[in-house]
């Protein structure tokens, strides 16, 4: 066992061996411009690219025709929200998103509103999903489209997807789903789920950085205005001479997701809850977002009265992320706990545990003690776990906020 | 981020943690900050009767760098009279753990929490 132990898969994904395997004949033999229509070497790019768009549709039951390439899963989510609202901006200029959403989406949101639209961004509840009812109550006359994710960054948790489609259609709306998280890890039927554009990321699912693609569906057509321009490429969505190595190492991890998706589901979950049953009788721990309808992968747990920073100082043999603001430039904790409610105490000490495809119990079974010991080594060191046990309500402090 | 050398020996082998007795008349206490905001320090100071510290202890809520801040004023103090101490600034905390600039708020509530532990102190031998 290699020491620091990865539990950030939710963040980035080492490339599958396969995958890169796949990859590196595209830099060095077949280094065609799939562009070129002239000759051999653009024949083979091309045909290792549509090889790739096969691979991708496959694993969300959709038309090869309705995948466009892009850099990954932020640019999708630009294409797909500004793209939509330029072109159907005279049909409306209303957009429902929801407050813990990924930057990609939200960041995407305010610059519209610089533009003149009205975004609507929805409160979670408590649990971390949208509230069906409250989604279409707040859908207007003026609404053109709905951005909800598939599954959660930070807490995992997974919407469902298909019911809020059955809704946006029956109101004309369209449905764009960030489904960075959740490729390869939750089943997806886009013949059947009435999801109008989903972006996609490769790196999340062990394929490399820097590939993404967005899923544009053909029945009904979904017109969509570039965002990049340039030779045209991807049916004038998107120009830009395509990056075949990187297309084809996603087509790879596409095609291994669907093939090992069910099986590596099981394992993934058997360890997760290893990991939680070891850890539940922790007095003051609370698990963050949905219990049952989240991914298995994702465990994301606050440790009351311990600071998160301070917390994965001591865990540094394990790779993890907190939603603790000494971890980002802001000074700010998680905008998605707060969203769900947690106060910024809960928000501070919070830890984001994600374990994917090379996990393995050894590595499990070694972060556990190290986690315990930790939590009480901190504990000792807390004034306000102090408190807390002479039976002292913190809220009851006047606090001096800095 | 990395961290430094001293920032990480004190976060690992923190000084002086612990409590003396908050209504001992030679003790002072200092509490600042807010767990909204990450951080929260306890110091307490016991002052001997020529004037001079003779015992620091604290708790900390944070995070490493506000940990370290924290044990590394326990260590400044003891021996230090009320005056000397008071006079330690967050510039030299934050130069002597080698802190960036992210984390110099640590070292400006380290600095309150000696301000408000001496001034605890002294409300204390007036009365």
């Amino acid at each position: 066992m290699n020491l620091p132990i990865y539990f950030d898969y939710s963040a980035t994904t080492p490339v599958d061996p396969r995958v890169a395997e796949q990859m590196i004949q595209y830099l060095t033999q077949y280094f065609g411009n799939p562009a070129s229509r002239s000759h051999q070497f653009g024949w083979d790019s091309e045909k290792a690219v549509e090889k790739a768009r096969e691979n991708v549709a496959a694993l969300i039951n959709a038309n090869p025709k309705e995948i466009v390439w892009t850099s990954g899963a932020t640019e999708s989510n630009n294409l797909a929200i500004k793209g939509a609202a330029h072109f159907y901006q005279k049909k409306g200029k209303h957009i429902i998103t929801s407050m813990t959403e990924h930057k990609a989406v939200l960041d995407t949101c305010r610059q519209l509103e610089r533009e003149g639209f009205d975004i609507t961004y929805l409160n979670p509840q408590s649990n971390g999903l949208i509230d069906l009812k409250e989604l279409e109550a707040a859908v207007r006359d003026d609404t053109i489209l709905v951005s909800i994710m598939h599954v959660n960054n930070e807490i995992g948790v997974i919407t469902d997807i298909a019911a809020i489609g059955e809704m946006t259609r029956s109101h004309k709306v369209l449905f764009h789903v960030d489904a960075a998280q959740s490729a390869g890890k939750v089943p997806i039927d886009l013949a059947t789920m009435k999801v109008d554009l989903m972006s996609f990321s490769a790196h999340k699912i062990y394929g490399p950085k820097g590939i993404g693609a967005l899923y544009v569906r053909r029945k009904p057509r979904v017109r969509l205005e570039a965002q990049i321009h340039g030779g045209g490429h991807e049916r004038g969505m998107r120009s830009g001479t395509l990056a075949t190595h990187q297309i084809v190492g996603m087509g790879e991890a596409f095609r291994i997701a669907k093939e090992e998706m069910t099986t590596e589901n099981q394992r993934i979950g058997k360890l997760r809850d290893k990991l939680l049953n070891a850890l539940q009788d922790i007095e003051e721990m609370y698990i963050n977002g949905d219990e049952k309808q989240r991914i298995a992968g994702n465990l994301n747990i606050s440790f009351n009265f311990i600071e998160g920073e301070s917390l994965m100082m001591a865990l540094k043999d394990l790779a993890v992320s907190s939603g603790s603001a000494c971890t980002s430039a802001s000074l700010e904790p998680s905008y998605v706990l707060k969203a769900i409610g947690r106060n910024d105490e809960l928000a501070h000490s919070s830890l984001r545990f994600t374990l994917g495809r090379f996990t393995t119990e050894e590595e499990v079974d070694y972060a556990i003690p190290l986690i315990r010991s930790n939590i009480e080594k901190l504990r000792d060191l807390s004034p306000l776990w102090e408190m807390f046990k002479e039976g002292i309500d913190l809220n009851s402090i006047q606090w001096d906020s800095h | 981020m990395a961290y430094s050398e001293k920032v990480l020996d004190h976060y690992e082998k923190p000084r002086n943690v612990g409590n003396l007795d908050k209504d001992d008349q030679s003790v002072g206490t200092g509490m600042v900050g807010a767990p909204a905001c990450g951080d929260v320090m306890r110091l307490q100071i016991k002052v001997g009767d020529n004037g001079v510290i003779e015992d620091a202890k604290f708790k900390t809520y944070g995070c490493g760098s506000a940990i370290a801040s924290s044990s590394l004023l326990t260590e400044w103090v003891k021996g230090k009279t009320l005056e000397e101490a008071s006079a330690i600034k967050n510039t030299e905390i934050a130069e002597e753990l080698a802190l960036p600039p992210v984390k110099i708020h640590c070292s400006v509530l380290a600095e309150s929490a000696v301000k408000s532990a001496i001034e605890d102190y002294n409300k204390k031998q007036k009365v």
